[in-house]
């Protein structure tokens, strides 16, 4: 079982990697980069199904167990099973004008399909909304948790200041009295924005972008050589 | 998802009811002023196609098909209605005219619209706390947004990548009939995909208690094809792009060259914000340099480096909340405009209409 749970999956994992390196290097394996590329989104969209089997196999549980909230349970299930029939099947959406002929020619999403109908009434209201609310806590949580207690937080919070306040028109209201095109121009606090972004933004992003990129690649190498193995889970 | 929350006292009962009552009832009003609100109009087209030759059609005109029909009794034809979302002002414009024309309300775009606005909601409910509306439309969220994955992964990767491969001439038929079926030997080479349909179920198998080691091997394979993509990747895009980009002259002429002493100013500017800059990118890359204790020289140089990434944090913070309140903005526009009909910023209905809605209320 070790074989099958342990070294050929890891023999995979080496062979998967080499090939993507490999194709990047030889022009004549680049094909084989390609289709490894293939296959990885095959799989991506596999990993999808999976994802929706899972989903159901927890809610059904909890629908069967009759545990606290089930109902809820169920909204998930009945939303998920609605949506899934709609886009799997194109209900109601337009044949392609070139094949009219063909029921399933037509676009997923095009408008008028209960598809689309579910991506513009339910899902992007509710994912947009979701996401906004952000901002009433990240500013809440400014609010409680930034306090100017040493040079470092003065300078983030000098900067997130800087940053709202010149990019709107009060920002530019306020430095207006600074000739735009005079020695001092850059002071204004909508060209100060732009200077901290192309210099001292651009400078610790540039120096994230190094450390993550070197970060990737040594734990792609280890991935690869079979010294981390955490992906394989613990084998029970 | 949390599906237990505390219960709510009798003052927060009250304080719900009195908010709802009082939404409830602003609406209703709302409602009976003016046009009204939350509504969608559609404008229906009729397509006509007949089938010219095999596999050839052509989009007609009501009288194009009716003669075309006439003249080829046994030829394929299709039609259908389209239905297109028309702003209110199109249909107030028609009413204004005596009516009669082909504009009218769409129930299913106008209830949709209602739901969303619902769904805006009860989402911004949980601001107060937890409720029973955030709960009901973040299992919403999560059921649609699942399947609304599955879908596009079906229909944009399965499909052309998978079925249009193994199965062409059945996805010629009932598919993608715009494919190019393959030669026979280009459907031999694809066999190969044979490979990737085969790991998917295997990857399904997780799903089977018993079966689950055998969704290791197709795990495997993605965790591979992610690495050696991203160590090509991430070493020639972000390692090597960017110390490249570092590596460049600290002289920079400036672009300002109307007087002399603007040319020095700009220059001047310029060329201290290159150092700045490659002094930024070293003073943060010893910062994350944790070998080295951070004393000494290296301590005050990983100091500078914080500092930099401090400012770094407070722009990405800022940008962040600007994006967020963008999005909020975006959702209130929605509410206030397209569902209530208070404000008209795209003038979707007429000037006239919403500054009497304003006055009348």
């Amino acid at each position: 079982m070790q074989i099958l749970t342990r070294f050929i999956p890891l023999l995979i994992t080496g062979i998967a990697g080499l090939v993507m390196i490999i194709s990047a290097f030889i022009p004549y394996t680049s094909e084989w980069g390609q289709k490894a590329g293939q296959f990885f989104n095959i799989l991506a969209a596999f990993a999808f199904v999976l994802g929706g089997g899972n989903l159901l196999k927890v809610h059904l549980k909890k629908i069967s167990d009759q545990s606290v909230g089930w109902g809820y349970s169920g909204v998930v299930l009945i939303c998920f099973i609605a949506t899934l029939f709609v886009g799997l099947f194109k209900i109601g959406a337009y044949p392609n004008p070139n094949f009219p002929n063909v029921p399933f020619s037509g676009e997923t999403q095009g408008t008028g399909s209960w598809f689309w109908w579910a991506y513009e009434y339910v899902f992007k209201p509710l994912t947009a909304t979701m996401f906004s609310i952000l901002a009433f806590y990240v500013a809440s949580a400014a609010f409680r948790a930034f306090r100017a207690k040493n040079f470092e937080a003065i300078l983030l919070l000098g900067t997130a200041f800087i940053i709202l306040l010149g990019s709107v028109s009060a920002g530019v209201f306020v430095t207006n009295w600074i000739p735009n095109d005079g020695p001092f121009g850059d002071l204004r606090l909508e060209n100060l924005r732009i200077y901290i972004m192309q210099v001292f933004n651009t400078a610790g992003t540039r120096a994230i972008m190094i450390g993550i990129a070197l970060g990737i690649a040594s734990t792609s190498l280890k991935i690869m050589l079979g010294i981390d193995r955490s992906f394989l889970g613990s084998g029970d | 998802m949390s599906a237990v929350s505390e219960p709510m006292s009798p003052r927060q009962r009250a304080t719900w009811a009195v908010i709802l009552g009082v939404c409830i009832i602003l609406i209703v009003i709302r409602c009976f002023i003016g046009e009204g609100m939350g509504k969608v109009y559609v404008e229906p087209t009729n397509l006509q196609f007949g089938e010219l030759s095999a596999d050839t059609w052509k989009s007609m005109d009501q009288s194009e098909f009716a003669t075309f029909v006439a003249s080829n009794p046994d030829a394929a034809t299709e039609q259908w209605t389209q239905y297109d979302s028309v702003p209110p002002s199109a249909y107030f414009e028609q009413q204004q005219q005596g009516g009669g024309g082909s504009i009218f309300l769409s129930w299913p775009r106008t209830i949709g619209l209602w739901l969303a606005a619902f769904f805006t909601l009860a989402i911004y409910s949980f601001l107060y706390r937890d409720n029973p509306f955030y709960k009901f439309a973040e299992s919403v969220v999560v059921g649609v947004s699942a399947a609304y994955a599955m879908v596009v992964g079906f229909w944009d990767t399965i499909v052309p990548n998978l079925i249009q491969r193994l199965l062409p001439q059945f996805a010629h038929d009932h598919l993608t009939p715009g494919m190019t079926l393959p030669t026979d030997a280009a459907q031999f080479n694809n066999l190969i995909f044979l490979l990737p349909l085969a790991l998917g179920i295997m990857l399904l198998c997780r799903l089977v208690p018993k079966g689950a080691w055998m969704s290791l091997w197709p795990l495997a394979f993605i965790v591979g094809t992610m690495a050696g993509l991203r160590i090509v990747g991430y070493t020639e895009g972000d390692l090597l792009s960017q110390v490249r980009d570092t590596i460049s002259p600290v002289y920079v002429p400036g672009a300002d060259t109307s007087t002399p002493f603007m040319a020095v100013w700009t220059t001047i500017w310029s060329s201290v914000a290159a150092c700045l800059l490659v002094i930024g990118v070293l003073c943060c890359l010893v910062y994350f340099f944790f070998s080295v204790e951070h004393k000494g020289a290296v301590g005050g140089v990983a100091r500078v480096g914080i500092w930099y990434l401090m400012i770094t944090f407070g722009a990405a913070f800022g940008f962040t909340v600007m994006g967020r309140i963008a999005l909020l903005a975006a959702r209130f526009e929605f509410l206030f405009d397209d569902w209530l009909w208070l404000i008209d910023p795209n003038q979707k209905r007429a000037l006239v209409e919403t500054v009497s809605m304003l006055m009348c209320l």
